[in-house]
């Protein structure tokens, strides 16, 4: 479970995180979804105890992140923005380490390696160097290292950044994995597929804030079921509709170039934030 | 509270191994530089306290290595932090600030001592063969445990890598020159020796040389060296405390 209360976060003059206050569940899958620059990552890395916090507090499992920071970071396994493997190490040493930075005795990790390794389909590579392995297989590598400890909540920040349509369906799948194996999910996206597809609960982010938290279903249906996007002078404008008969009477007398959709997350953030998400 | 250090070091190790038919020839090309220059060619007819020119650079450049081979470990956690994004990793474990420093500076004297083995083994290429005893051991272990504790503290300070080059270039090098390397201090004026009374590296290579020769070091130097690491080791641990922003 994860308590965060009042979060600020305040870098000289920019407000970072602006009072913030969530409460995740416990095997809960839950997506941060919010544009570059939100405070996505300030919210994971305060989470982690990288980052100092400004003022409010949070809490891993009852831990305080704060005062009872040894405590708090056993409970969570973290997927940085970042690769922060080493590259002159074998896939297997980066595991390793991982594991003995838990406190984990040889033979219970090394059994956990293995099965690791299978999971993230990587056994053939694990005496491969970080360097000689693709992005994609790097994402893994890194999801492999934070679930080594048998952690019960798993941060992801932007886990399929820059990885290829194919290569994030398997990430997703992974994902889903992981969740259904009992561990609260909380991932950070810029990605509006990754949200709606991953996601039970959203929390929309901006400029610090969050603007709205609910299930992707009820943020969807907020703002109708399907959409008409169509150029008038220029400039694109969108309709909303709440069935596809509506829809239908509406498009059959328009002319114009046209496109007929189905709503989505990025509809319901504009219409919350005024902006799109990317 | 020191739980963890070993998953440090062994990673450093790890990397270590990696490396070592490069790092080696490295440790060993400046020595043989200065024996060949300063032992061979110019100091052949020289003696030193009753010493070949050739006796009394072994050591000092043995103490001289402990400390640059110590302190270069602050530019591999420099990059390993800003490039590579490792220390990320140590920061999110449940790891103590101690627990860190104790595994990185044990790195580096693993490293320096490494370094002082193949100088040693130089020496002996050229046929310097003193004593090396537990007292020489010991004001090289010293030694490496100041360096080794100043450089992660100072690589946690410097933020960029250029700057990292400049400690390098305004501290370490020029005390590596005068820190009774190359030359008895007692050849310098009065002044100059107070000055360099408070380096730490004065205090190693009195203390290595005297050993090697056959002679019992001075206590005092031993507890200035130890002062001096304890300090370091403080101040870095209090420095990788407040590396978060
Ligand atoms: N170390 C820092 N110093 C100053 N400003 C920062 C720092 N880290 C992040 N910021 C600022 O905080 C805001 C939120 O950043 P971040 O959390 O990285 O956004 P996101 O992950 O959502 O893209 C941005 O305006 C960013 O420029
Ligand atoms: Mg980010």
């Amino acid at each position: 479970m994860i308590e965060i209360e009042n979060l600020t976060k305040k870098y000289k003059n920019l407000t970072a995180l602006d009072n913030i206050s969530l409460t995740i569940k416990s095997g809960e899958l839950f997506a941060y979804l919010g544009p570059n620059g939100a405070g996505k990552t300030t919210t994971i890395r305060i989470l982690t105890g990288l980052t100092k916090l400004t003022s409010g507090c949070a809490r891993l499992n009852g831990f305080d992140i704060v005062h009872d920071e040894l405590s708090a970071k056993r409970q969570y396994g973290l997927v940085p923005q970042s690769i922060n493997l080493d590259r002159e190490l074998s896939v297997y040493e980066n595991l390793y380490i991982h594991g003995r930075l838990y406190h984990m005795s040889t033979k219970p990790l090394k059994k956990k390696i293995q099965e690791l390794l299978n999971y993230v389909e990587l056994s053939e590579r694990r005496n491969t160097l970080v360097k000689k392995l693709s992005g994609g297989m790097k994402r893994r590598v890194m999801i492999a290292c934070a679930l080594v400890h048998s952690p019960v909540i798993l941060f992801l920040d932007e886990p399929t950044v820059g990885l290829d349509p194919g290569m994030r369906r398997k990430v997703w799948a992974l994902i889903k994995n992981i969740q259904q194996a009992g561990a609260l999910i909380f991932l950070t996206t810029h990605y509006i597929e990754e949200a709606e597809f991953l996601a039970q609960r959203v929390a929309f982010i901006d400029e610090g804030k969050i603007v709205t938290v609910d299930t992707p279903e009820n943020l969807i249906k907020q703002q109708g079921e399907w959409a008409i996007d169509r150029i008038v002078d220029g400039m694109m404008e969108t309709v909303y509709f709440d069935s596809r008969e509506d829809a239908d009477n509406y498009n059959s007398c328009m002319d114009e170039r046209f496109t007929f959709r189905k709503v989505n997350l990025e509809d319901s953030f504009l219409a919350l934030t005024g902006k799109k998400v990317k | 509270m020191i739980r963890g250090f070993w998953a440090i070091y062994l990673r450093e190790m790890m990397i270590l191994r990696r490396r070592l038919l490069r790092q080696i020839p490295s440790w060993a090309v400046s020595p043989t530089l200065f024996l060949i220059a300063f032992g061979y060619a110019m100091g052949r007819d020289m003696t030193v306290d009753r010493h070949t020119y050739m006796e009394f650079l072994v050591p000092g450049l043995a103490a001289m290595s402990s400390m640059t081979q110590a302190f270069a470990i602050s530019s591999e956690i420099n990059i390993a932090r800003f490039y590579w994004h490792i220390f990320e990793k140590f920061q999110a474990a449940p790891i103590s600030s101690t627990a860190y420093v104790l595994g990185e500076v044990l790195a580096g004297m693993t490293r320096a001592l490494l370094a002082v083995l193949v100088i040693l083994i130089l020496g002996f290429a050229f046929g310097v063969n003193l004593s090396y005893n537990f007292f020489f051991w010991a004001a090289i272990l010293l030694n490496s445990f100041i360096f080794a504790s100043l450089a992660v503290g100072l690589a946690m300070l410097v933020k960029s890598h250029s700057d990292q080059a400049m400690l390098n270039s305004f501290i370490i090098t020029p005390m590596g020159f005068l820190g009774g390397t190359f030359f008895p201090l007692a050849m310098l004026p009065d002044w100059a020796q107070n000055l360099l009374y408070y380096l730490p590296l004065t205090h190693a290579a009195k203390a290595a040389r005297a050993s090697a020769f056959g002679s019992t070091p001075q206590l005092t130097s031993y507890i200035i060296l130890l002062a001096i690491g304890a300090i370091f080791f403080i101040m870095s641990i209090k420095c990788v405390k407040m590396a978060k922003d």
